[in-house]
């Protein structure tokens, strides 16, 4: 059975099926992440006293790994403009970076989440470092989504493009939406956690 | 993002000026997180820099500068709607002194010079 609506905007939306459901997925998204920045806010204004985030946490790695969420934004964007101007080993390139970018990222985190509980700073050991743990462990589990959809587009997936070209470029631009989005959550989450 | 070439490689130099807006950005936050102007001031500091920085993200990369489709203008108005209802809550929850005993503070005191008297 055809799906309808991959490709072709649906006459009462104006959208195809992919572009509306990513854009509502990250509504949903925003309100998940919302919910813990408001518990944040909660936690922080009704602490006796707040440790300041370097206390705990290490200010160059977290720029750091910004820098590296940024730039696999960049990597992102250029396989999508990649993919539009015709030429797929660009995009082999572009989205071979941003998972690369990414998988740089966790390895970052995860030195950083081993020297935490190697000094004990675990997540039962204090309000801050309770949502310390929480808001970036969700954020990981999210760049562990977005690495196995990119992967799956950067290698089998990517056989699409000398089919159903359209639909691939669908595709890879509701992945670029989703990566941006968990970009975006990181641009809020690295003051916050580290700098405030 | 329309689809001749022309207009594509015009987006691409769109794409790294924002990147280096980014990458300047990160930069200004690190650095602002040093200047002595006190907490609050520090926290607002910092979340207009991750604003401009977000709003760069979700216009250019998220291509919604060119977003004309009013389904998903109106769920991303639904959800800023929401989101600052949730931002709302921790203030609602501060203001909420209902349970809270107010007159117990005076009576301690009270209390207490009573015990110095004697």
């Amino acid at each position: 059975m055809e799906i309808p609506y991959t490709v072709t905007a649906r006459p009462d939306t104006g959208l195809n099926n992919v572009k509306l459901g990513i854009w509502l997925f990250l509504a949903s998204e925003v309100m998940l992440f919302g919910g813990l920045f408001s518990s944040y806010v909660l936690l922080r204004v009704g602490a006796v006293e707040w440790p300041l985030g370097a206390d705990f946490v290490n200010i160059p790695i977290g720029t750091f790994n910004t820098a590296v969420l940024i730039g696999s934004s960049v990597t992102m964007v250029l396989a999508y403009a990649s993919l539009k101007l015709g030429d797929l080993a660009k995009f082999k390139t572009y989205m071979g970076s941003t998972v690369l970018l990414a998988v740089l990222f966790l390895l970052v985190k995860s030195y950083e989440y081993y020297e935490k509980i190697s000094h004990d700073h675990l997540p039962s050991h204090g309000t801050f470092l309770a949502i310390y743990w929480t808001m970036t462990a969700l954020h990981g589990l999210h760049i562990i989504g977005g690495i196995a959809v990119n992967g799956y587009l950067w290698g089998p997936g990517s056989s699409m493009f000398h089919t159903k070209r359209d639909q691939f470029i669908g595709r890879v631009e509701a992945a670029g939406l989703y990566w941006h989005f968990v970009d975006l959550v990181w641009i809020f989450l690295f003051p916050v956690l580290y700098l405030l | 993002m329309s689809g001749s070439a022309e207009e594509v490689k015009k987006h691409i130099d769109v794409y790294l000026k924002v990147a280096g807006a980014l990458a300047v950005g990160t930069v200004v936050t690190v650095l602002a997180s040093y200047l002595d102007v006190g907490v609050a001031l520090g926290i607002v500091i910092a979340l207009i820099i991750a604003l401009t920085k977000g709003s760069l993200v979700v216009a250019f990369f998220m291509h919604l500068l060119e977003e004309r489709s009013r389904a998903i203008l109106w769920t991303l108005a639904l959800t800023v709607t929401f989101w600052f209802v949730l931002m709302l809550l921790p203030l609602l929850t501060m203001a909420d002194h209902v349970g809270t005993p107010k007159t117990l503070p005076n009576a301690n005191a009270a209390e207490s010079h009573a015990e110095e008297a004697h």
